[in-house]
C-alpha cells in the first residue's frame, strides 16, 4: 500500500501513530513492509491456503465473535443434504444445484454479472442458532477448512508457522466487541485464477471476527487508478449497466418483463430493481421512454457471451472484431501476453486511441511493417484540464476544477464521446429504420460551455443523480425513484450526490462536515447496522457508531445510517410481506436476500460456494490439500499463440515470478515514463532476485538477466536483495527451497525511459467470475544475459 | 524567524515525493536515466539538480535463525542542512551564498562564480556546480514559498509527515517528544542527528536516525572551517612561541 498509495497510507501511518499494528503479508519486502510491525514473506498465489488457516485457527481456537456470527451471518443456515463439499470430493464441490440452503428454492446462473437473487432466502426457516447441526454452514466451514492448519500453511506458502500464528493471534486479539481490525489489499489478491474466491476467504474471516459495518472493520480494495471506482459504479464493464444493474443477456432476458423478473429479489433491496431500471431507460431515452414499449427497453444490446478482456483481443486476433476504443489505457505494456495484444491490433481495420502521450498500444505499428490497422490518435485533457469528480475506494465521489483550459486540440472524455455521439447522430438523422431508433431517441443535449463547447460536466452530475421527470426538479435520494416512468436516474447508488441542485461531490470542509458525497446517501461505512448488536445498541462504547434511538424510535450515530431509518430493531417481516417490508430490524445485510452476511454463497460466484486452495495455472509444486490441482472452472484460451506450461514441476520454469507497480511510476507508464522527474527514478526495467537465486543462475547486480516464459522472453537489469528471500515449501523430502522473481511491468518501447514489459510473459488465464488475467503468480525461468535478438 | 526542517526517517516510506516537488517547484533538471543496483535509489546523492534526495539502505538480518535484528529497509530524505554555522557561506569569496531572514543558507545564482570553493568546503557534501552553467546550486529551503508564507515544496508533499517544516524551537521539541515515545516503545536506537553538533553549531535540518550516521552517507562529525580556522591560528601560534623558546634557549646555551 506505501508502494502503490503512497498517500492514502498516511492514515495507516496515523493509525500506527496511535497504537495500531501493521501486519504485510506479500512475497516481497516492499516500502510497506519496511513499516510495517510485522511482515510475513508468502509464496505467491498461495493467499487461499494463508487466509484459509486463519478461518480454521479462528474455529478451532474458538476465536470468532459468536453473537455477530450467529445474528449477522449464514453460520446458522442448514443446507441441503446432497451438498457435497471439497473435503468429500478430494477438491470438487457437488453440483451448483446443491450450494442452497435447505429451505433454497431456485439457484439461477450467475455467470456474468450480479446476482440480486437470494434464492428465496428470507424465509428464515432451517437455521440452527444452536450452530451444532452438522448440515449448518458453520459446521460445513468447519470441516471444510480444518486441514488448513498452521503446518500445512506454512508448507503449502513456504511461512514459518511461527509468524502465521503471529498473525492469528495479532488479528483475533484485536477484533471483538471492543475493538476492529481491517484488510486492504489491491490485485496482489485479485489476479489470479482463483482472485474472487481470496477476497471471499477475507470475508470470511472478517464476518467470523465481527469485522464488517462496524467502524476501524472492512475490507478495503485498493484501486488502481485516480477513479477506477468510478468506472464501475458507472462501468465501463461488459456485464453491468450503471449502480450494478446486470446488463441484459440474450436467451434469459429477451424482453423486459423476464429481465424485471429475473432481477428482482424477492426480499431485501433488490426488490427495488423496477425502480432504478425504468428510471435509468428514462434518463437515456427521455420522453421515447414510454410504458407502452417498456421504456424502450429492446434499445439495450443484450449479451450474447463472454466480452470481457481477453475474449474480445483473442476475437480480435482471430479477424472478428474490426474497431477499438482504447481510451486511459495503453494494453500492450499493461495488459497481459504483450505480442497478443498486439498481433490483436494489427487485424483491425481501425483503432483509436486517446491519451497523454503516444503511448505503445498508439505506436505498435511502427514494429510490425505489415499492420495495416489505420491509427487514430486523440491527445486528451488531464485532470487539471477538465472539471469533474473521482470516486475513491470508500465511495467518495470528489470533485476536481479545472485549472486551465486544455491546450492544442486535447479534450476530456466527456467533450469527445459528446460531440462523437453528436455527430454520430447527424450521420443518421434522416434514418427511418428503426435500428438506428437507439442511436436517435438517446437524450443527448448537454448546455455546453467554455471556448471548446464542453458539455456541462453539472448537467451530466445532475442526471447521474436523477430528477422528476415532470419538472426536472434533482430527487434528494434513490428513495425518490418510481418505476412509473415520473423519474429519470442515470445512476441509482450516486442518487443524492446532487440533491437540491447542490453538488454535494465539491464539499470541501475541514471542520468536520461533510467532505464530498459518498455513494450510497452519503454514507461513509456500508452495512452499519452491524456496528450494533441484534437489539440497536452499540456492541461497546469505544466502538459505537449507529445505534437505535428509542426515544426518537430512529436508527442515529456518527453515519447515515445504511438501514431503514424508522425500522425498529424487534420488527420482524410478515410472512406475506413484499418490498422494502421484508427487510427484519435486527439483519443489516440489506442487500442480501436473507440479510445477512455469506460465510457460505449460496449463489453468485462460479467456482464455489467455499473458497478452495487451488494452485495457480502454472505452478512450481502440485496441490498439498487436493488431487485437483487447479481451479476447475478456471478460464483457459486454447490457442497456438498461448502455451501454458506444465501445471507444476516443468523443468523449463524452475521459478515463480510476480509482477507489481512501484511508487515512481503509474502503471503502464503512460504518465510516468514521459515525465522526466519520474523516469530518472526508476530508468529501466529490473527484475529483482534473491542473493541465493543469483548466485543459482550467475546473475550479477546490475548486469542483464532473460527471464523467458513460453509465451516470450523479456530483459532486465538485475537487482540483487533479500527483500524477496527463497522460501521452503513441501514437506518430508519433498521439503525444498522455492525462488520467486519480482518484475515490475511499467516499461515499454517508448518513452524517455524504455524497456522490455513483464506483462509480455503473461498467458491468457483467468479467473471464471469475472475474467480477471493471472499475472500475479505464474512460472519462468531467468538466465544472465540479454535476450536473442 | 529561524526556521528548519526535522525530517524522521523512522516514518519515511520512501515515496520520493520530496524530490519530485521539489524539482517541480524549483524546475531542476533531471540528473540522467540510469539504473544504479543500489536497492530502489537512482539519483544516488544530493547535488546541483537534486536537491532532496531519498537514501534506500538494506540491511540483512543480523544473527542467525532469527536471533538478532530482522531484516530491514531504512529510508531517509536527505537535503542541504542549513547549519548554524555554515562551512559554504564562510568559504564563499563572492559574497553569494547568504544567510536568510530565515536563517536559511541562499546561494544568489547572480552573483555566484563557480569558484566551487563552497563544495569542497560543505562536510555534508551538499552543494554543487552544475555543470552546463558552471554555478552552485542546493536547496534554498524554497526561499521563494518562505516569503509567501507557504511551506517549502518538500513538506508540502510529503504524506507521512516525514518531513516536517517549522520553527526551529518548536521541531526540536517536537523531535525530542517523538525520540521519546520511540524509546518508551523499546526503539532506544532511535537520536536525533544535527541538534547538538560542535563542528556546526547545530543543523537547521536535522533528522532522527536509528543507525549509525554513515549508514545513512552522514559525517559523524561535521566540521565548518571557522571551527578548525581557530585552531589552527592557535596551533600556528604555539609553534610560533615554542620555536622563539627554543631559539632563546639555544642562544643561551
Amino acid at each position: 500500500m506505501a508502494e502503490c498509495h503512497p498517500v492514502g497510507f498516511q492514515w495507516v501511518m496515523e493509525a500506527k501513530a496511535r497504537g495500531a499494528t501493521l501486519i504485510h503479508v506479500d512475497p516481497r519486502f516492499t516500502r510497506t513492509s519496511a513499516v510495517a510491525d510485522l511482515h510475513v514473506p508468502l509464496r505467491a498465489g498461495s493467499d487461499i491456503a494463508f487466509l484459509g488457516g486463519i478461518v480454521n485457527y479462528i474455529l478451532s481456537e474458538e476465536r470468532y465473535f459468536r453473537e455477530y456470527v450467529v445474528a449477522y451471518t449464514n453460520a446458522s443456515s442448514i443446507l441441503r443434504e446432497d451438498f457435497q463439499d471439497t473435503e468429500d470430493l478430494d477438491g470438487l464441490f457437488s453440483d451448483p444445484s446443491t450450494w442452497l440452503y435447505e429451505s433454497g428454492s431456485g439457484n439461477d446462473d450467475t455467470r456474468d454479472g450480479e446476482s440480486h437473487e437470494g434464492g428465496g432466502l428470507h424465509e428464515d426457516a432451517y437455521r440452527d442458532p444452536t450452530l451444532t447441526h452438522p448440515r449448518c454452514v458453520f459446521q460445513v466451514l468447519r470441516r471444510h477448512f480444518s486441514r488448513y492448519t498452521p503446518a500445512l500453511v506454512a508448507e503449502t506458502c513456504g511461512v514459518s508457522e511461527s509468524s502465521f500464528l503471529a498473525v492469528c493471534s495479532a488479528l483475533c486479539d484485536n477484533s471483538g466487541r471492543d475493538r476492529t481490525s481491517a484488510f486492504c489489499y489491491a490485485v496482489g489478491w485479485t489476479q489470479h485464477t482463483v482472485g474472487v474466491q481470496v477476497i471471499r476467504t477475507a470475508a470470511i474471516v472478517q464476518l467470523l471476527l465481527g469485522n464488517i459495518g462496524r467502524p476501524g472493520g472492512g475490507i478495503l480494495a485498493l484501486r488502481g487508478h485516480a477513479t477506477i471506482q468510478g468506472s464501475t459504479d458507472v462501468p465501463t464493464l461488459y456485464n453491468l449497466l450503471p449502480g450494478y444493474l446486470p446488463m441484459p443477456k440474450a436467451g434469459d432476458d429477451d424482453t423486459f418483463g423476464s429481465y424485471i423478473s429475473n432481477h428482482t429479489a424477492a426480499s431485501g433491496w433488490w426488490t427495488q430493481f423496477p425502480k432504478y431500471t425504468v428510471s435509468l431507460l428514462k434518463a437515456w431515452f427521455g420522453s421515447a421512454a414510454q410504458a407502452e414499449n417498456d421504456w424502450c427497453y429492446n434499445y439495450l444490446p443484450l449479451l450474447t457471451g463472454d466480452h470481457s478482456h481477453m475474449n474480445t483481443v483473442a476475437d480480435m486476433a482471430d479477424g472478428k472484431v474490426r474497431g477499438y476504443f482504447v481510451m486511459g489505457e495503453n494494453p500492450v505494456v499493461g495488459s497481459m501476453h504483450g505480442r497478443l495484444q498486439r498481433a490483436a491490433l494489427a487485424s483491425l481495420d481501425w483503432l483509436v486511441v486517446r491519451d497523454f502521450a503516444l503511448i505503445e498500444t498508439a505506436e505498435f505499428w511502427r514494429s510490425s511493417p505489415a499492420c495495416e490497422t489505420e491509427v487514430f490518435f486523440f491527445p486528451a485533457a488531464a485532470h487539471t484540464e477538465k472539471d469533474g469528480t473521482y470516486t475513491n475506494t470508500q465511495r467518495l465521489l470528489q470533485f476536481h476544477h479545472k485549472a486551465v483550459e486544455p491546450a492544442g486540440d486535447r479534450r476530456s472524455e466527456l467533450w469527445f464521446m459528446y460531440h462523437l455521439g453528436l455527430r454520430l447522430r447527424a450521420l443518421y438523422a434522416g434514418s427511418s429504420l428503426s435500428r438506428d431508433r437507439p442511436l436517435l431517441d438517446l437524450t443527448w443535449s448537454y448546455g455546453t460551455v467554455g471556448p471548446h463547447d464542453e458539455p456541462d460536466v453539472l448537467e451530466v452530475l445532475k442526471e447521474i443523480n436523477g430528477f422528476t421527470v415532470a419538472d426536472g426538479v434533482p430527487v434528494p435520494s434513490f428513495t425518490a425513484l418510481a418505476d412509473d416512468g415520473s423519474t429519470a436516474c442515470g445512476c441509482w447508488i450516486y442518487s443524492g450526490s446532487f440533491a437540491d441542485g447542490v453538488n454535494m461531490t465539491a464539499r470541501r470542509s475541514a471542520s468536520g462536515a461533510p467532505w464530498g458525497f459518498a455513494w450510497p446517501a452519503d454514507r461513509r461505512l456500508l452495512y452499519n447496522r452491524a456496528s450494533a448488536d441484534p437489539s440497536g445498541r452499540p456492541w461497546s462504547e469505544r466502538k459505537a457508531y449507529v445505534w437505535w434511538d428509542p426515544v426518537a424510535s430512529r436508527w442515529t450515530g456518527h453515519d447515515v445510517p445504511d438501514f431503514i431509518v424508522d425500522r425498529p430493531p424487534s420488527y420482524r417481516p410478515a410472512s406475506d410481506a413484499v418490498g422494502l417490508d421484508t427487510i427484519a430490524g435486527d439483519k443489516p445485510f440489506i442487500m442480501q436476500g436473507d440479510g445477512v452476511g455469506w460465510l457460505f454463497a449460496p449463489t453468485g460466484v462460479v467456482d464455489g460456494p467455499l473458497p478452495t486452495h487451488y494452485e495457480p495455472q502454472e505452478s512450481v509444486m502440485s496441490n498439498p490439500l487436493y488431487s485437483q490441482q487447479r481451479n476447475p472452472t478456471r478460464l483457459e484460451w486454447s490457442r497456438d499463440d498461448n502455451p501454458y506450461h506444465r501445471p507444476f514441476d516443468d523443468p523449463d520454469y524452475p521459478f515463480v515470478v510476480t509482477t507489481y507497480r512501484l511508487t515512481e511510476h503509474h502503471t503502464a507508464g503512460g504518465m510516468s515514463r514521459w515525465l522526466p522527474w519520474l523516469a530518472e527514478l526508476q530508468p529501466e526495467f529490473f527484475c529483482e532476485v534473491s542473493p541465493s537465486l543469483a548466485l543459482e543462475r550467475g546473475l550479477a547486480n546490475g548486469e542483464w538477466a532473460t527471464i523467458s516464459t513460453a509465451r516470450t522472453s523479456v530483459e532486465a537489469r538485475v537487482l540483487v536483495t533479500s527483500r524477496i528471500p527463497p522460501l521452503m515449501v513441501g514437506r518430508g523430502r519433498r521439503r525444498r527451497a522455492v525462488h520467486q522473481i519480482g518484475l515490475p511491468y511499467h516499461w515499454g518501447s517508448s518513452g524517455l525511459v524504455r524497456g522490455d514489459s513483464a506483462n509480455e510473459l503473461i498467458s491468457f488465464v483467468a479467473d471464471p467470475n469475472v475474467s480477471i488475467q493471472e499475472s500475479k503468480a505464474l512460472t519462468a525461468d531467468i538466465r544472465p544475459g540479454r535476450r536473442a535478438r | 524567524m529561524t526556521v528548519g526542517f526535522f525530517t524522521d526517517t523512522t516514518v519515511c516510506i520512501g515515496c520520493k515525493a520530496c524530490e519530485v516537488a521539489c524539482k517541480q517547484w524549483n524546475q531542476l533538471p533531471d540528473d540522467g536515466f540510469s539504473f544504479t543496483g543500489m536497492s530502489y535509489d537512482n539519483t544516488v546523492q544530493l547535488g546541483a539538480s537534486t536537491w532532496r534526495h531519498v537514501a534506500f539502505i538494506e540491511r540483512p538480518p543480523t544473527g542467525d535463525d532469527g536471533a538478532g535484528d530482522k531484516f530491514s529497509w531504512l529510508m531517509m530524505s536527505d537535503v542541504c542542512k542549513h547549519c548554524e554555522t555554515s562551512a559554504c557561506l564562510e568559504a564563499c569569496p563572492t559574497g553569494s551564498i547568504i544567510r536568510t531572514e530565515f536563517d536559511s543558507v541562499f546561494v544568489q545564482p547572480d552573483i555566484c562564480n563557480g569558484c566551487g570553493y563552497c563544495v569542497s568546503a560543505c562536510p555534508f557534501g551538499v552543494i554543487d556546480r552544475r555543470e552546463d552553467d558552471g554555478r552552485a546550486w542546493k536547496c534554498t529551503l524554497c526561499y521563494d514559498r518562505l516569503g509567501a508564507d507557504m511551506t517549502p515544496a518538500c513538506a508540502q508533499a510529503c504524506p507521512t509527515e516525514s518531513i516536517v517544516f517549522g520553527e526551529l524551537s518548536s521541531l526540536h521539541e517536537r523531535a525530542a517528544s517523538r525520540v521519546e515515545a520511540l524509546h518508551a516503545s523499546g526503539h532506544t536506537e532511535a537520536y536525533l542527528y544535527g541538534v547538538d553538533q560542535s563542528g556546526t553549531d547545530g543543523l537547521h535540518a536535522f533528522f532522527l536516525l536509528t543507525d549509525e550516521p554513515e549508514v545513512y552517507n552522514l559525517p559523524s562529525a561535521p566540521v565548518a572551517y571557522s571551527k578548525t580556522n581557530g585552531r589552527a591560528w592557535r596551533s600556528m601560534v604555539a609553534a610560533g612561541v615554542a620555536m622563539a623558546v627554543a631559539a632563546v634557549v639555544s642562544a643561551r646555551r
